[in-house]
């Protein structure tokens, strides 16, 4: 037929497949839109009073008063999340493994999937159990709320240290076990370190999750605004509990410590995440090669 | 195919080895302790918040009034917990997120995928992926702060003029003074929208090459390519993803508890109006719930939320794909 | 006893001479915002012209030695300004730190019941019941008054727009929606407001100011009680609003509150103050407009009738400058203790507040204790009992 002249059907064949490519880019600006919004407007607050004043400094004895900082919250994020940690990442490690190199059956499946459903289970709602289960009876303090990030912790280092462990190859356990090396030790000296640099990644990830969560804090810890507290059994602030109250507040010179705090606390996340993508770019390319 | 597989061949030579054992029976350990938190979260909530259920009885926490000032340590009757206002609040808030965030994050998916030059794809699923390292709290106060002024004359158009509609109308109607529905469902938004691409786009790179090629080869277009080849295909994931984003979006909170007003007396059909969910009431009066029953009625809140996540969660698992894992659960 | 009698004596005798010589000092000695000398020169208001009851610096017990070094409290967070501020001059005072957790009364008296803090705040004396639930030993320790202002964002408009508690429990109770209502623009023939939707912000978290501002509705506004369903439900720490957003805390009221054009909402006078937001005055039980400051408040707080347990109201008093929006808020403490440096930090704590910090207040806005309660506050907290035994025997 007509080559030369496009007939009806197939301009209106064009036409839609770019409205369809218009209607991606579009979306794709939608998506970009508020990082981009949200980033400038946190970065353009933050940065008026960012500074090391506010990284040195607790918050002044009167919360409507300029100065100060939120040395306190970053402390504790340090810390609670560092507790946190050391609690989700054994666990979550080592019930991968259980995952990847043991487990069959019923039993793995049931781990697999209540890994998958802990994910989804709403932060709050941990911070509720981690309230009737242990601050009813010890009180409000920093290791509380280590025990309610763990929680949202563990998921996320299950899910990630299996997916690394299954790229390990087969060959590195079969070698291992023709020189006579015990399973465990092939796993503790073999496997893990293998796959180290992926569970990492997963380790940070979660790592970043956590240092961003507000809402199980407000339950655990409670929040400590005048004081830097070492100590996790007592009650301690953290940079997500200072920049919920402080952000809240009609007080000006309140809202400048908490947008410095937001962008205190985007840049500790982005951070780790950037940190994490990159490596993981890395260890899977690696581990891929093998 | 599982490394486990491949050992099973030689089961003689595990007996033997006490220190197998013990690491082996460490690591069931850890998996078990996965297993017994959820057990003991849900145990948990469920024993906080059973003597309010058993002082009221479970069904008549089902009315959309919750004026905890009324409740008292004898009265059965009438329960002053309502908690029907909430489940409202948290599924509306989270349904206009879907219906913002699942078409544009297929949009998105689509783009990076089938679109944009391979060189560009990391970088733009890396960024769109930094979207979901933004926490929580800083999206609330950027709403508080950005999003709620920006959307008054948007809502005053909406009071103007769709408000007038017959029947919809009532779903646009002000006063708008900022905290809403609405606000909260943008911010939901935003939040779930990097998850359900990451998920999606995984989803569209397990199509086959084959069928995209053989679309190709029949003439199509790459818009007919995604409609005859990658959609179809993907529909399950694309149903789970979305599922999975919708259980993130039920249980946020604190962005939520800043934007939404925190109205906990009853529903408003209009989506400008401020109102309440599960978890922004958890957070508004967990601490300092004194009244008689108040914290086992913020305990059956919490048990409620539970029971609305996990369902969708299960449900988007099970959707997804029935065996095979879910991509990008990490998120 | 002899010996702890005598010297309950020599306090009273010192408070005496102390109030006498500083009578008339006021509140000109503090570092008040710019706000109050603003509001200064307004026609017919007694604010800022030294009336204040001066503090009165009961002594008597000295500081406990042994101490614990921190102390965990929360509550309130009309007084958490305030408390802020103590705590932090108590850390240099006697360097003992207090983390006080700015939560709500509500949960002030929550965490005290469930005794997952040492001391809880609240701006409403505990209930029977609730006394009940935390085993009957609580004492009630009065901190500073305080008003609880109506405080607004309309365009145009500064502080001293007026109201009757009837026109604010009509607005609060739903049925007076629009700013240029007549009943509001009859009260303010000067202003012109605008036709806008008032938007109504009160508390999310079950709280003492709302327990203050819902005392005065309820014995002012009829519309209001009767909107509530009555009196045992139009007054408490929470109420079931009929309208309105909810904001966490008087810090999150403010927020909302200068966020929200329109808006309308209740906070402590500091928190209005230091905001730079507009304060409304209100109507008192003698028929005058009264704008909220130290010397209305101390006004409101001279003929209250305070009874032994220290459980008592101030709101809609009678005296002619008597702002009638006024509390107080309180300390609650477990008389008996089982940590003895918990005790005695509780008891030095308290006992500061009462000697150094009262003079604190007026730099807040708040109004110092009179000499009488300050008296009576300290015997209250002489009464904390380590496992039977009074800690604080001299």
């Amino acid at each position: 037929m007509s080559v030369l002249a496009p007939s009806p059907l197939a301009r209106r064949r064009r036409l839609h497949d770019r409205l369809a490519t218009a209607g991606m880019v579009v979306a794709l600006a939608v998506t970009l839109a508020p990082l981009l919004w949200v980033l400038v407007f946190v970065a353009g607050q933050g940065l008026k009073y960012l500074g090391p004043q506010f990284l040195a400094n607790n918050p002044p004895g009167n919360v409507s008063l300029g100065g100060g900082g939120f040395y306190n919250g970053i402390v504790g994020t340090v810390e609670i999340v560092g507790i946190a940690t050391m609690l989700a990442t054994p666990v979550g490690i080592l019930a991968a493994v259980y995952l990847v190199e043991y487990g069959r059956g019923r039993l793995a499946a049931i781990v697999r999937f209540v890994t998958d459903v802990l994910v989804g289970v709403p932060t709050i709602v941990i911070g509720a159990f981690v309230y009737s289960f242990w601050v009813l009876r010890y009180g409000f303090s920093g290791f509380a709320g280590s025990i309610a990030l763990a929680i949202v912790m563990v998921p996320i280092v299950v899910r990630s240290t299996e997916e690394m462990l299954k790229l390990v190859p087969d060959d590195l356990r079969e070698a291992a076990y023709a020189l006579g090396v015990p399973r465990w030790r092939t796993v503790l000296s073999v496997v893990l370190p293998s796959a180290a640099a992926g569970i990492t990644t997963g380790v940070m990830l979660a790592v970043a999750r956590a240092a961003g969560e507000t809402a199980p804090l407000l339950l655990t810890t409670l929040g400590n605004d005048l004081f830097t507290e070492y100590n996790p059994s007592h009650r301690m602030s953290t940079l997500s509990l200072e920049i919920f109250g402080n952000a809240i507040t009609g007080f000006q010179a309140a809202q400048g410590r908490a947008w410095a705090g937001a962008l205190t606390l985007i840049g500790l996340v982005l951070g780790l995440t950037l940190i994490a993508r990159i490596v993981s770019g890395r260890s899977d390319r690696a581990l891929r090669r093998q | 195919m599982s490394p486990g597989v491949v050992l099973e061949r030689s089961p003689g030579r595990r007996r033997r080895r006490p220190g197998d054992q013990v690491f082996r029976s460490l690591t069931l350990a850890m998996g078990a302790l996965v297993v017994l938190t959820l057990v003991g979260i849900a145990w948990f909530v469920l024993g906080a918040a059973l003597p309010g259920i058993r002082h009221y009885g479970f069904a008549s926490f089902l009315h959309e009034r919750w004026a905890p000032s009324e409740a008292t340590s004898a009265g059965h009757h009438p329960n002053p917990y309502g908690v029907v206002q909430f489940i409202y609040g948290t599924l509306v808030t989270s349904a206009v997120a879907m219906v913002i965030a699942v078409p544009v994050a297929i949009g998105v998916a689509l783009f990076i995928n089938e679109v944009a030059p391979p060189r560009l794809r990391r970088p733009l699923s890396a960024t769109t992926d930094l979207l979901a390292a933004v926490p929580s709290v800083v999206y609330g106060f950027w709403a508080l702060f950005a999003l709620l002024p920006a959307l008054r004359p948007v809502a005053g158009f909406c009071d103007n003029t769709l408000a007038l509609l017959p029947v919809v109308g009532v779903v646009f109607k002000g006063p708008f003074f900022g905290f809403s529905y609405l606000a909260a469902s943008i911010v939901l938004a935003i939040m779930i929208l990097p998850i359900i691409t990451a998920i999606v786009r995984e989803v569209f790179a397990t199509v086959p090459l084959d069928h995209k090629e053989a679309a190709l080869a029949l003439g199509a277009t790459r818009w007919e390519m995604i409609r005859m080849a990658v959609l179809p295909y993907a529909r399950n994931g694309i149903f789970g993803a979305s599922f999975l984003g919708l259980a993130r979006a039920l249980g946020e909170t604190i962005a939520v508890t800043m934007v939404i007003g925190n109205n906990v007396l009853g529903i408003s059909a209009s989506v400008l109006k401020p109102g309440a969910t599960l978890a922004s009431v958890i957070a508004n009066e967990f601490t300092e719930a004194n009244q008689p029953f108040h914290l086992p009625a913020l305990f059956v809140v919490a048990l409620w939320l539970l029971l609305i996540t996990l369902v969708v969660n299960v449900v988007g698992r099970l959707v997804m794909n029935r065996g095979q894992r879910v991509p990008g659960g990490n998120l | 006893m002899i010996r702890g009698k005598s010297i309950g004596v020599v306090t009273a005798l010192g408070v005496a001479l102390l109030v006498s010589a500083c009578g008339s000092t006021g509140s000109s000695t503090s570092g008040a915002p710019t706000t109050q000398a603003e509001v200064q020169g307004q026609e017919g208001s007694i604010c800022g012209h030294g009336a204040a009851g001066a503090a009165a610096a009961p002594s008597g017990i000295a500081k406990l030695d042994g101490a614990a070094g921190s102390l965990s409290g929360a509550g309130s967070t009309f007084v958490n300004p305030i408390m802020t501020l103590w705590s932090s001059d108590f850390q240099k005072a006697q360097g003992a730190q207090v983390a006080y957790q700015s939560i709500g009364s509500g949960g002030g008296v929550q965490q005290t019941i469930a005794k997952t803090v040492d001391f809880g705040a609240s701006d409403a004396p505990m209930k029977d019941d609730e006394l009940a639930r935390a085993g009957g030993d609580i004492l009630h320790v009065p901190l500073v008054f305080g008003a609880v202002v109506p405080t607004y964002n309309l365009a145009g408009q500064t502080s001293g727009l007026k109201f009757t508690g009837e026109v604010l429990g009509q607005i609060f109770a739903n049925k007076i929606t629009k700013w240029n209502d007549p009943a509001i623009t009859a009260l303010n023939p000067d202003a012109t407001l605008p036709d806008q939707a008032i938007a109504v912000v009160h508390r999310s978290d079950g709280s003492g100011t709302t327990d203050i501002w819902t005392d005065y509705l309820t014995k002012a506004s009829p519309t209001w009680t009767t909107t509530l369903g009555g009196a045992d439900k139009s007054h408490g720490k929470d109420v079931a609003w009929p309208t309105g957003i909810g904001g966490k805390g008087n810090e999150g009221v403010s927020g909302a509150v200068s966020q929200t054009p329109g808006a309308l909402g209740y906070v402590e006078l500091t928190y209005a103050l230091s905001q730079k937001l507009p304060v409304g005055w209100v109507r008192n039980k003698a028929g005058a407009f009264i704008q909220p400051c130290i010397e209305t408040v101390t006004a409101a707080a001279t003929d209250a009738a305070v009874p032994a347990d220290l459980r008592f109201s101030l709101t809609d008093g009678p005296g002619t400058n008597a702002y009638p929006i006024t509390g107080t808020t309180w300390a609650l403490v477990h008389q008996n203790q089982t940590d003895a440096g918990k005790a005695k930090a509780l008891v030095n704590f308290f006992t500061w507040i009462m000697d150094q910090g009262q003079k604190e207040a007026p730099a807040l806005n708040y109004a110092p204790l009179s000499a009488d309660l300050q008296i009576k506050a300290v015997a209250q907290i002489r009464k904390i009992q380590l496992n039977g035994q009074p800690v604080a025997r001299p």
